[in-house]
């Protein structure tokens, strides 16, 4: 496998990679390193690839196991939480900052999730895979995950409709 | 296209329970990409908002990807191993048969008969010795013998001193 054939079949799933790892790691930095640490792995594999059914999945998964225990581990005690587009909460009269505003604090509620409930939220309404890709890629029954999916969506309409009453007065 | 409300709705609880499809969550993707939506349905619009803006966010970083040239040139050491010893099993195997002395040229047959002769020679002294070194070997059996005999008459000797004595002994006593 040259170089070129490996950045096509990596290609349509880095970014998804790299959101995920953002998801779970926060920082930009560390997720980028998480990434390209995955797909170096990647490539260091690059016979088995061809063995897996879904590079894809695989890589997914592989991205989710990475995260976590990066989590585990020492170095995230080091782990910086970065809000790179942290916004002093003003109250702003223009609907529209006010917008931006409410669209930074779903991220913050979703950073407040349980991991589980956050990369399902992640696969699912960001990356928009079906539940059998998901169940395969976190090796969960789909009814499960349709539970933790309810639950996390719940939960950020909640604490969204409770900021927006309190916001607009 | 625009929605009803009353759908839309519907749909939201189905999204809340998890029972969306992905095509029913474009929907509301779609939905809630509009600038005007119910005022009563605001509070999932940046929800919606930030999956989008979120997806937008591509890996950018350059990844080295080193090929293994190395071990690509281990790979071929072990292979042109393998060739020489099959070559030398190949060479091993292929030779001719052993020569013979006819197979020869006459200077080394003669040179090869002197030399036989020369060692056949040699033996033939060399066992002469060991004959003359096994005469040496009988004489020291022999000595051995007259030892042995030596050593009876001293024994000898010893008791009858002892009968000598025993008289002497009881003479005096009297």
């Amino acid at each position: 496998m040259t170089q070129a054939d490996f950045v096509n079949i990596v290609m349509p799933f880095k970014d998804k990679v790299f959101r995920l790892a953002k998801r779970l790691l926060v920082s930009k930095e560390e997720a980028e390193d998480a990434t390209q640490e995955i797909l170096l792995k990647l490539w260091n594999n690059q016979e088995k690839i061809e063995d897996y059914k879904n590079v894809e999945a695989f890589s997914m998964t592989m991205t989710k196991n990475f995260c976590l225990d990066r989590l585990k581990s020492k170095q995230a005690q080091n782990l910086k939480i970065v809000h790179s587009n942290y916004q002093d909460n003003n109250t702003s009269l223009q609907k529209q900052v006010e917008l931006n505003d409410s669209v930074d604090w779903v991220s913050k509620i979703i950073e407040a999730l349980p991991e589980q409930q956050k990369i399902i939220l992640q696969l699912r309404d960001i990356e928009q895979y079906e539940f059998e890709e998901i169940a395969e890629m976190l090796e969960m029954n789909q009814t499960a995950i349709r539970v933790a999916l309810s639950r996390a969506r719940k939960t950020i309409r909640e604490q969204l409709t409770n900021t927006h009453k309190y916001g607009i007065r | 296209m625009v929605l009803d409300s009353k759908h839309i709705e519907r749909l939201l609880e189905k999204y809340d329970n998890g029972e969306t499809t992905l095509k029913e969550e474009q929907q509301l993707r779609d939905y809630f990409a509009q600038d005007t939506i119910e005022t009563h349905l605001e509070p999932y619009k940046p929800m919606f908002q930030y999956f989008a803006n979120t997806k937008q966010e591509t890996f950018t970083k350059d990844v080295p990807l080193k090929t293994k040239k190395r071990s690509y040139i281990y790979q071929w050491i072990s292979v042109a191993a393998v060739i020489v010893i099959m070559f030398g099993v190949f060479m091993q195997f292929n030779n001719p048969s052993p020569k013979t002395i006819d197979g020869l040229s006459e200077e080394e047959q003669l040179a090869y008969n002197q030399a036989k002769e020369a060692l056949n020679l040699l033996s033939t002294k060399f066992n002469q010795g060991t004959s003359n070194a096994s005469v040496l070997g009988i004489v020291g059996t022999q000595f051995d013998k007259g030892a042995e005999k030596v050593e009876y008459v001293s024994e000898f000797s010893k008791t009858t001193n002892k009968i000598l004595k025993k008289p002497n002994k009881e003479n005096k006593n009297k």
